[in-house]
Order: C-alpha cells, then structure tokens, then sequence
C-alpha cells in the first residue's frame, strides 16, 4: 500500500512539474512587467508542493502507524483475554495475533484470538484508507495552491530556493540527529549499567572478568567490571598501530609530495588507496595467519616465548591499515604548504631535505596532526582485525608481546552468545561503547579543529 | 672541492673558454647566449648580459618577456620547475653556474632572491632571518647568531619595528614588513648577489617607497638585480637598465641613456607605453 502510495505521490508530482511548467510558458508580460521566473521554477514548485508534504505525511503514517493500530487492537480485546498478563505475555499475544492475520497459524487459535486477528486486518485496512485520502488530500491542495499563485510577477525562483535550503537543512540536520539518537540510545543503557555497577568500580577498577552467572546454577565466577585493563589493551595496541603509521605514511607523503617523480607517483597512489580499500577482515586474517605467527617465531629465534595473539600483531596490522590515510592526509597538508614557501627555502640556498623538515613539515604540522588524531580514534575504534588478532583475557600489561584485549572486542564477546538484556555482563558492553564513542568523539573534535584551523591560515 | 667556486676554479680549468680572457670584477654576474625552453616552449632567445658589481640593475618589459625566466637563471631556480632547460653560459665571479660539478646549495647562497610576493616562512620573525645562517653553518654560537640576525634587520631597516617582537610570527606582519624581512632573510646568509622579482608589485605605495629606499641602501654592499614592471621604479633605483621583448634581450644600458635617448623602436615604445 505504501509502495503504491509512493508510487503515486512520484507520478503525480512529475505531473504536476509539467502541469506547473507550461502554466509558467503561457505567462504572458501584462502591463510592462517581465515575468519573474522561468516556467521550470513555476514546475519545480508544483513538484515540491505535491511531493513534500504528502511524502513527509506518509513517513510519518508508516512510522507510527502499527504502534497506533496496536493501542486499538490492545483496548478492543476482551478482558479475559489480557487478564494476567505481563508485558512479555501480552507481547506474545499481539504477535500470535499478527501471526493469524497474516494466515500464519501454527496452532489452533482460541475464538477470542480469531476474532482479534479480523478486527486488526479492518484496523489496517482504515488505516490504509485514511492515509490514502489524507495524501490524496495533501497533493490535490498543494498542487491547486501553486496553481494559484503561478503569475507574472509570482516570485517561483526565490520560493524553489527557500525548499530547496530547507530541504539540505533537512538533510543536515538530520546526521545530527543521528548522532544524538545514537549517543542518547547508548546512554541509556549505559545509566541502567551503571545502576548496576558503580561507576567507580567501572573506571577504576582493575579486573575485568565479566563471565558471571546468568541463571542461579551455573557455575562462573563472581564478575568485576574494572575497565582499566580493557582500555589499556586498546591504547596499546592504538599505540602500536600508530607507532607503525605515522611515521612511514609522514615519510610517504613527504616523498610523494617533494622527490618522486610523476610516474612513481602515479603507482603509489593507486596502490595507497587500494590498501585503504581493504576489508578489514582481510587485515585480520593477514594479522592472524601471517603476522602472528612471524612474530611468535622471530620471538622463538631469539628465546622469547610468546602467545599466539600479542598487541604486537594486531598493532602492527592495524598500523598498515593506518598508513594511507596518514599519508593522504599529509600529502594534503604538505601540498597545501604555498610553493612560494619551498622557493624561498630553495632559494636560500637549503636542500630539498631541509626544506621540506624544516618549513614544510613545521608549517603543515597541524594538517599532519590532524590527520594522525584521526588515525588514532579509527584505531581505538578498528574492531575486526584485534577481534582476530588480539586476545580475549584483559590482562593489566603494557608489553607489546602479551595478549591483551580491547573494548571493541569485549563488547563484541559481551553481545554475543547466550545473554539477557538485563544482565550486568550485556550492559558492560553499553558501558563500554559509551567511553568509546566519547573518547573517538573527543578525538575527532579535536583533529577537525586542528584541521580547520590549518586550512585557514593560508587564505 | 667541488663547490669552489671563483678565481681557483677557472684558473684549475685551464682551457675552458672564458668569456673574456681577463676576469673583469667590476661585472661579477655575466650571461652569454642564455637560451631557455620550458618543455617544447622557448622562453628565452640567446640572452647575453653583463650585470655590474655593487649597483642595481633593472630588467624591464613586457609581460611574458622572460624577465622572471632569466633572472631564476642566475640562482638556478629553474632548476626546480619541471621541464624547464636552460642552455647557454652564465658565470659567477668567472666560474660557470652551469657547470656540473658545482653545488647549487652553495651558488644560491651567494646569490639570494626575494620574491614577488612577500612569503616569510610560519615561523617567528628571528627565526626566519636565522634560517639561512643555520642551514649554513654561519654562527658558532647562539651570541653569533644574535649578531647576524640583528644585523641583517637593522641592514633591511626593519629593526625598529621588530626588535621587541622578534618571537612572534613573520607572517603578522604587514606586507611591506613581510618583503623586508624576506630581504633580512636573504642577506642574512651574506650573498653577493640579491635578485628581486617584481619584490614590490604586492606593496602599497608606501611600503614601496620604503623598499626603494632599502634596495638604495643595499647597492653599496650588493650587487642587485630588480625585475620590475614600474618604468618610474626602475628609473628611480636602478643604475643598469635591461629591456627584454618576446624572449630576447633589446636593449641594455645606464638607465638614464635608456629612459632618455632608447636607440631602439621597442624601447621607446615601452618606455612610452605604446607597448605592454
Ligand atoms: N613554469 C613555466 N612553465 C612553462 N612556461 C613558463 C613557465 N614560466 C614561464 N613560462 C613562459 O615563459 C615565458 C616567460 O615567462 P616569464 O615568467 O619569464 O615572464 P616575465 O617577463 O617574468 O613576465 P611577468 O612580467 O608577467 O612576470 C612566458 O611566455 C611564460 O608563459
Ligand atoms: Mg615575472
């Protein structure tokens, strides 16, 4: 029905585009004065007049619509029906009547749920009604309304504008929103974990062993819930990774941007962005099936004996991943050092090394850290390859060899798997992401003033 | 070795043809049949040139002409622009630029340039001035450093407006500021030479005034070339005036011979802005 409706509420409006644009054609100049718009504006307008408002309507009915059917339904049920029940029940109930409307029946209905399931099929149906005439309404206004007002000195231009800036606004307004949403839905859940566990314990506390009991006969242990070791496996192996990235896509960037010549240029780039295009499930299996055991091996060589999943690996790994966007953010910084700049270093008789170390390197400085913060947070973010390379036990260390864990993995072990919605072990994970999220937030708020305020000081 | 360049050089090359048999200081910069193509585009059609010792001289002319080519030929600027090649022979205290075995690090020192647009480095104004000393080795010490610094500004009359904020950033200060300390910066390494493409075409006329002034100054301890675009400019400050038109050298000369009795048809249509 939506489809249709959608369907519809296309067709029309691109009826009214050209309904619109030949009224705006037979506009004819009255008494000296020029027709102000070009018939297209005229068009436009009845498009945006049919389309806006009925498509924004229709949203909305598909949004709410089944909540609102739902309250209808629930009040229309007999009272022998819902007695006793709980919210869990009651959603059960609704959903095996949904199942019978729908034809689906895997047991004998009782009458009561019978009649229920044809009283909801008529719900929908008026609802799907009332949708219709109500979109069917709003076009037929906003296209008699545009029709109304096509004149000559009818200012279409400025009004197709003014949807048009409302329209990006929209849309700009609506990442935002997302943002928000996302921080707001998280955040709930992270007050209800730490209704449960104190904050204190969260932050500061030592152990992080979140495998406690979901029923009262399982054997586990008693839980702790310090993050501590949980967030310093994930800057170390950050730290590692960025030990590796900075400075050989700093160093890339400086050779692409002063020495290579056109051709070479012309292979790494490519190459550069071939290696950011990489699923980072491909970085993890490169991490586990190659790196690791490298690294487990170069130990064994000289009598370190290590586990198989060491920061170290994932680090490195996750630091190749870093390196072009490092490189591609300071090959902008640098370029957008003014040539002007590396003239008169040149001509002052300096090396090209010295020119680029000490006047373009120091003048792109706050491009290049930038780009290096924002590495950092996609780094403390990168979930795939620690989740495969990385271990699973937080264990308080800051030696590169050991296994460590991070947050993104504990939350991916803490979601998945047999849980409940409202144990402390799930809501560690919501505790989590909520850090996270503030911390890369944090992070990228700072890179992109850095970044912004960089970008301006060359204007 | 290599970088040695002067007397001992073209003494040790003996053989190598020098453009006059006697080295002659009075010109230190000479140019013969410089000829410049960027890619398949000749910009310069065999330009020859005697630029004279402790004096300023002007290159003027239409725009396009290779003002800008030739001068960048003396400091081997042009050795930084992709597909530019330059032919031909320019000496430097009678030792060839060109030569392969010399170290362009160590020619653009004795040749320092000032550009069009004033580009001090993002850095504070001392270190800007300090920048060529220390890439060079020049100062032994911090004290030394300090006395070439300060030298260099009071030398680019720019001391008395930026003795108290010498650790604040070249670039707040205005343009007129900003073209003098790019001068502090290229004296600072204690070239021979100073060349300055149009060093006032982004300045106010005050600000150009004052350079004018500065680049009077700087004649009695430099050799300075000017390329400039004002016919007034170049009559006011320079001493040798060289007319350059569609790549060739036209007409060279004292600039009062140049202003007032041009031998050439071009010259004295450019001077008297027929055209340009
Ligand atoms: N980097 C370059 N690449 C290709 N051609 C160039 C380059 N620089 C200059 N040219 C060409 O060489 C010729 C001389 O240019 P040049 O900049 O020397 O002129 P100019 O006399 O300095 O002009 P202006 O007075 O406008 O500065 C011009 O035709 C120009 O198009
Ligand atoms: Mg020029």
């Amino acid at each position: 029905m939506a489809g249709y409706l959608f369907l519809a509420i296309v067709v029309l409006a691109t009826a009214a585009y050209f309904v619109g644009t030949m009224s705006g054609r037979r506009l004819v100049p009255a008494g000296g004065e020029k027709v102000h718009s070009l018939p297209g504006y005229h068009g436009l307008l009845g498009a945006f007049a049919v389309f806006i408002p009925a498509a924004i309507v229709l949203l909305l009915w598909l949004a709410f619509q089944s909540r609102i059917v739902d309250i209808f339904l629930v009040n229309s049920l007999p009272s022998t029906l819902i007695e006793g029940r709980g919210t869990g029940q009651m959603s059960l109930l609704l959903s095996e009547i949904r199942n019978v409307a729908a034809g689906v029946v895997f047991s004998e209905p009782v009458p009561d749920v019978v009649a229920a399931a044809e009283r909801l099929k008529s719900f929908r149906e008026v609802s799907e009604w009332i949708i219709a005439a109500l979109v069917a309404v709003l076009m037929l206004g906003g296209f008699l309304w545009v029709r109304s007002q096509i004149a000559v000195r009818f200012r279409a231009r400025n009004a197709v504008e003014r949807v048009l800036s409302g329209v990006m606004v929209a849309c700009a307004g609506l990442a935002i929103l997302i943002t928000l949403a996302i921080f707001f839905s998280l955040l709930y859940e992270a007050i209800r974990f730490f209704s449960v566990v104190p904050p204190l314990e969260f932050f500061f506390g030592l152990r992080w062993e979140p495998q406690i009991a979901i029923r009262a006969d399982q054997v586990a242990g008693a839980g702790a819930f310090g993050a501590i070791p949980v967030f310093v496996g994930t800057f170390l192996v950050a730290a590692v990774a960025m030990a590796v990235a900075t400075p050989i896509g700093l160093f890339t960037a400086i050779y692409l941007v002063e020495y290579s010549s056109d051709r070479f240029r012309s292979i790494i780039k490519p190459t550069l962005e071939i290696l950011a295009g990489v699923p980072t499930v491909v970085y993890g299996f490169f991490a586990v099936l190659t790196v690791a055991p490298a690294i487990r091996e170069a130990g064994g060589l000289i009598g370190i004996v290590m586990s198989p999943n060491s920061a170290l690996a994932a680090g490195l790994v996750m630091g190749i991943m870093l390196i072009p966007i490092i490189a591609s953010l300071s090959d902008d910084a640098l370029r957008a050092v003014p040539r002007t700049m590396r003239d008169g270093s040149l001509a002052m008789g300096a090396t090209p090394g010295e020119t680029v170390m000490k006047v373009l390197v120091p003048a792109a400085i706050p491009g290049i850290m930038g780009g290096v913060l924002l590495a950092t947070s996609i780094a403390i973010g990168e979930t795939m390859i620690v989740a495969m390379a990385a271990g699973l036990i937080a264990s308080l260390t800051i030696n590169p060899l050991d296994s460590v864990t991070t947050v993104t993995v504990q939350i991916i072990t803490l979601l998945t798997g047999d849980t409940e919605f409202d144990s402390p072990k799930t809501l560690a994970a919501f505790g989590l992401g909520l850090v996270l999220f503030l911390m890369t937030l944090i992070l990228n708020v700072i890179a992109l003033t850095i970044v912004k305020r960089f970008r301006e000081q060359y204007d | 070795m290599d970088a040695t360049l002067g007397m001992a050089k073209t003494t040790e090359t003996a053989g190598a043809p020098l453009i006059q048999s006697e080295i002659n200081h009075a010109t230190p910069v000479r140019a013969r049949d410089v000829v410049v193509h960027y890619g398949t585009k000749q910009a310069l059609f065999g330009v020859s040139i005697d630029i004279p010792e402790r004096s300023v001289t002007a290159f003027i002319g239409p725009s396009g002409c290779g003002k800008s080519t030739f001068l960048r030929c003396i400091n081997r600027m042009n050795d930084t622009i992709v597909g530019c090649k330059v032919t031909g022979k320019i000496e430097l205290e009678g030792a060839d630029i060109y030569d392969p075995s010399l170290d362009v690090v160590e020619l653009r020192a004795r040749v320092g340039m000032v550009f069009q647009k004033p580009n001090p480095f993002p850095k504070s104004i001392y270190d800007n001035v300090a920048y060529g000393p220390k890439i060079h080795g020049l100062a032994q010490s911090k004290s030394a450093l300090d006395e070439i610094v300060h030298s260099s500004l009071r030398k680019a009359g720019l001391w008395n407006e930026v003795k108290d904020r010498l650790n604040e950033p070249g670039t707040g200060l205005s343009g007129g500021q900003q073209q003098r300390l790019c001068i502090a910066r290229a004296i600072a390494v204690g070239p021979e030479v100073i060349l300055m493409d149009e060093p006032c075409s982004a300045l106010d006329p005050i600000a150009t005034a004052i350079v004018e002034e500065l680049i009077d100054e700087l004649r009695e301890n430099y050799t300075i070339v000017i390329v400039t675009h004002s016919m007034q400019q170049a009559a006011r400050v320079s001493q040798k005036t060289a007319f350059f038109h569609l790549g060739k050298l036209i007409e060279e000369g004292k600039t009062e011979d140049i202003f007032t009795n041009p031998k050439h048809k071009q010259t004295q249509d450019y001077i008297t802005g027929r055209i340009g």
